[in-house]
């Protein structure tokens, strides 16, 4: 079977390409791109809109397997080309959760079965996820893992950390680290500062994710391993990394859509949608990750998509959990505030969203190179739509962005030579 | 005049001219609790619930009177008698409440946000009795009134609040109430219980509570809750009460004419001695008694009623 894509604007930045042109698949793989005609291929009409390799979200929370009512593996993998991706990456603190050679299967079964986005596991490091003992991380990344963490539960004991990042390195994976000092962060429900103070919440200063971040990048100069930052809020995380960059340590980092647009005013209202971590941080840290952005030091946007049951989310915000969905608005999120704001370019966005992530993770996809896996996405930039949490294919609606009006949407999504999203709804999968 | 607002959640966003209005309201309800039949029927017919997850003594009697006084039917929930301990959410448990047609709610509650989170759930007015360490609007209130009542005037008062500033709810409650009616406000305490960029609160910081009490009109006593010590905030007690704790030694520094306030209940020997809290600059009983005043005419207004003026003929109308 093959497709043809014609008259889009391509942006590959892994063969740096910007130019308007066709592209042709074929036998699930990229034929071709140049200026095509095939009497024999579907067409895709793409005049207007940009053409780019699937986007990668590498950061993503399925609640498969335990809370099954919260996320599945297969509505995730469906959120997620809804929202644009073709390949994601899921955290590992499920229940029980995603680790050894078992766990990494059934994960990549479940999502096999769904037909939808391709969705890569990301390991345990340690047992349980308790933080003390190493997980079989060999055995995961043999079975398909493409990367360890124990995303959501900081890895206290620094000696084991130095152990997890030394013995990765054997399978050349990085550790995707959620930095934060959980004494210092303790009770923590919101950032420390000004709104915290008004409000009487316990914070979470900046500083409980900079001391880690500090740690984190240490072990990995005295293991040279590779260490990933997720979710990186502050700007004294942003200071660490631009300098451990430059002095050519092999970090690299990831920022999410809601830490680069929303502030601890949200809050205000004690608006249980808003209580993420991290935090929502203040307008100085929101602007030092934009320009950071800007800069080029974060490496990837991720949307460390968090679904949680609505009655749990409806209650106290002290007793309401952490976290928000992110999959079907981070492509419209970015678009418009990132990019129509000037910060970005269409090309950085492309890097952030796909060449990067595939590149951190080792995947074969992120690139529209002939003979590589057709997964393409292919968005409106121009095209204006309403959030509306009750459309989204998540099981899940706890979103910050709900009445948004943005400004940027997928049209089509392509994995693997399939189409399995087009004109807003999503083609086959179960 | 009416008050305009539905519910009670704080005193951050009320303007002055709001905060004037509830103390003039409150000083009509003053002489009913000097009455030898302490009882006006202007709640009468109406079901007021309190409902307080934390325990207290002082707030919810003061509640209770007051609503008893103006006639409304009470029922008192407590954390340990309600659902909560079954696990119902804090939502069920009030619209199961509100599903009993309720005329007002008072709520305490250990979260900040939850009387806010109840006055969206609900369509009866409600009152924050204290939400965490967010607001206490009626304590702020009475602090205001007993002072008016003993300097005529808030404006150009200074106003020394000292202690946990951190985990207060008295404390915020009082830096807006007291600031906006001009007062300057310094709050004084260890660094470990002031909060995080306190100044933006329109607050002066202050360490050291000698230097402090020299020139200021009111000293504000808060409790200091012997958890606290659990959590390293301060090394002891006794270290605790030499630094900050008030004394008539200490107390020599201060102008002839300070008020000394404590919205208790007292930890004595801890942050205050009893000679101060027992001595002629006391007004701690005095917060008590107006609180009741406070109270019922924080009642009366949500509950849709008028003031007419303390000259009027009628000065309340009946519910």
């Amino acid at each position: 079977m093959k497709i043809l894509i014609k008259n889009g604007r391509i942006v590959d930045p892994s063969q740096n390409l910007d130019s308007h042109g066709d592209v042709l698949i074929e036998d699930e793989r990229i034929a071709r791109i140049g200026s095509i005609d095939d009497r024999e291929a579907t067409l895709v009409d793409a005049k207007g809109l940009v053409v780019c390799p699937g986007l990668i979200d590498m950061h993503t929370h399925l609640r498969e397997p335990g809370r099954e009512d919260e996320e599945t593996i297969a509505t995730g993998a469906r959120a997620a080309i809804a929202g644009g991706f073709t390949s994601i990456a899921c955290m590992a603190n499920t229940e029980p959760p995603i680790e050894g050679e078992g766990g990494t299967r059934f994960v990549l079964t479940k999502a096999r079965q769904a037909r939808a986005a391709k969705v890569y596991p990301v390991a345990a490091v340690t047992k349980g996820l308790k933080g003390e003992a190493l997980a079989e991380i060999g055995s995961a990344i043999k079975a398909g893992a493409v990367a360890i963490s124990d995303d959501g539960l900081p890895i206290r004991n620094s000696s084991l950390m130095r152990r997890a990042l030394e013995y990765v390195s054997i399978f050349g994976k990085p550790v995707l680290a959620h930095c934060e000092d959980l004494a210092l962060s303790g009770n923590g429900v919101m950032h420390e500062g000004e709104v915290s103070t008004v409000l009487g919440m316990r914070g979470i200063p900046a500083e409980a994710e900079a001391i880690a971040i500090a740690r984190d990048i240490m072990l990995a100069v005295l293991t040279r391993s590779r260490l990933h930052v997720c979710h990186l809020s502050t700007s004294q995380g942003v200071e660490l990394l631009h300098e451990a960059k430059r002095k050519g340590a092999a970090v690299t980092c990831e920022v999410t859509p809601h830490h680069l647009v929303l502030t601890d005013e949200s809050v205000r209202t004690f608006d249980t949608a808003m209580k993420v971590n991290p935090p929502l941080r203040s307008q100085t840290h929101v602007a030092a990750l934009r320009r950071a952005l800007k800069q080029g030091i974060i490496d990837a946007i991720a949307s460390d998509h968090a679904p949680h049951a609505l009655e749990e989310k409806d209650q106290e915000f002290a007793l309401a959990p952490f976290g928000m969905i992110g999959l079907e608005t981070t492509l419209g999120v970015v678009c418009t505030h990132i990019y129509h704001e000037g910060i970005i370019s269409l090309r950085s966005m492309v890097e952030l969203l796909s060449t990067n992530p595939a590149r951190i993770l080792g995947l074969n996809t992120g690139t529209l190179k002939e003979g590589s896996p057709a997964d393409v996405t292919i968005f409106d930039p121009r095209l204006e739509w309403v959030v509306e949490p009750s459309q989204f294919q998540s099981r899940s609606r706890n979103c910050p962005f709900s009445g948004w009006k943005l400004k940027g949407k997928v049209v089509t999504v392509i994995v693997d030579g399939r189409i399995v999203f087009r004109e807003g709804e999503i083609i086959g999968g179960s | 005049m009416k008050f305009e607002r539905t519910d009670l959640l704080g005193l951050e966003d009320l303007t002055p001219e709001e905060i004037n209005f509830i103390l003039e309201t409150s000083e009509s309800f003053v002489e009913i609790s000097e009455r030898p039949i302490k009882k006006v029927p202007v709640l009468r017919g109406l079901t007021v619930v309190n409902l307080f997850f934390e325990p207290s003594t002082r707030t919810r009697t003061s509640f209770e009177l007051a609503e008893k006084r103006l006639s409304a039917d009470t029922v008192n929930i407590s954390a340990s008698t309600s659902s909560a301990v079954k696990g119902e959410t804090l939502k069920d448990t009030a619209r199961n409440i509100e599903a009993m047609s309720i005329d007002m709610l008072v709520v305490r509650h250990s979260a900040p946000g939850a009387a806010r989170f109840l006055a969206d759930v609900l369509s009866c007015p409600v009152i924050n009795a204290g939400d965490g360490s967010h607001e206490h609007p009626t304590q702020a209130l009475l602090d205001l009134f007993t002072v008016k009542k003993k300097r005529g005037s808030i404006e150009g008062l200074k106003v020394a609040i000292v202690g946990d500033i951190l985990h207060s709810r008295v404390a915020r409650s009082n830096i807006w109430g007291f600031t906006k009616l001009g007062a300057r406000v310094i709050v004084c305490g260890p660094p470990t219980l002031i909060p995080p960029e306190a100044e933006s609160l329109g607050v002066e910081i202050s360490y050291d509570l000698v230097r402090t009490i020299r020139d200021v009109d009111i000293i504000m006593m808060l409790r200091i809750q012997t958890e606290r010590l659990k959590e390293c905030f301060f090394p002891s007690i006794r270290e605790y009460a030499e630094l900050y704790g008030l004394d008539s030694e200490k107390l020599k520094s201060a102008k002839s004419n300070v008020i000394i306030m404590h919205p208790g209940p007292l930890n004595r020997g801890v942050e205050i001695t009893p000679d101060v809290a027992d001595g002629p600059y006391s007004v701690i009983l005095e917060q008590v008694k107006y609180g009741l005043a406070v109270r019922m005419a924080v009642l009366y207004l949500l509950s849709g009623g008028e003031f007419k003026g303390e000259n009027s003929d009628q000065k309340w109308s009946d519910s």
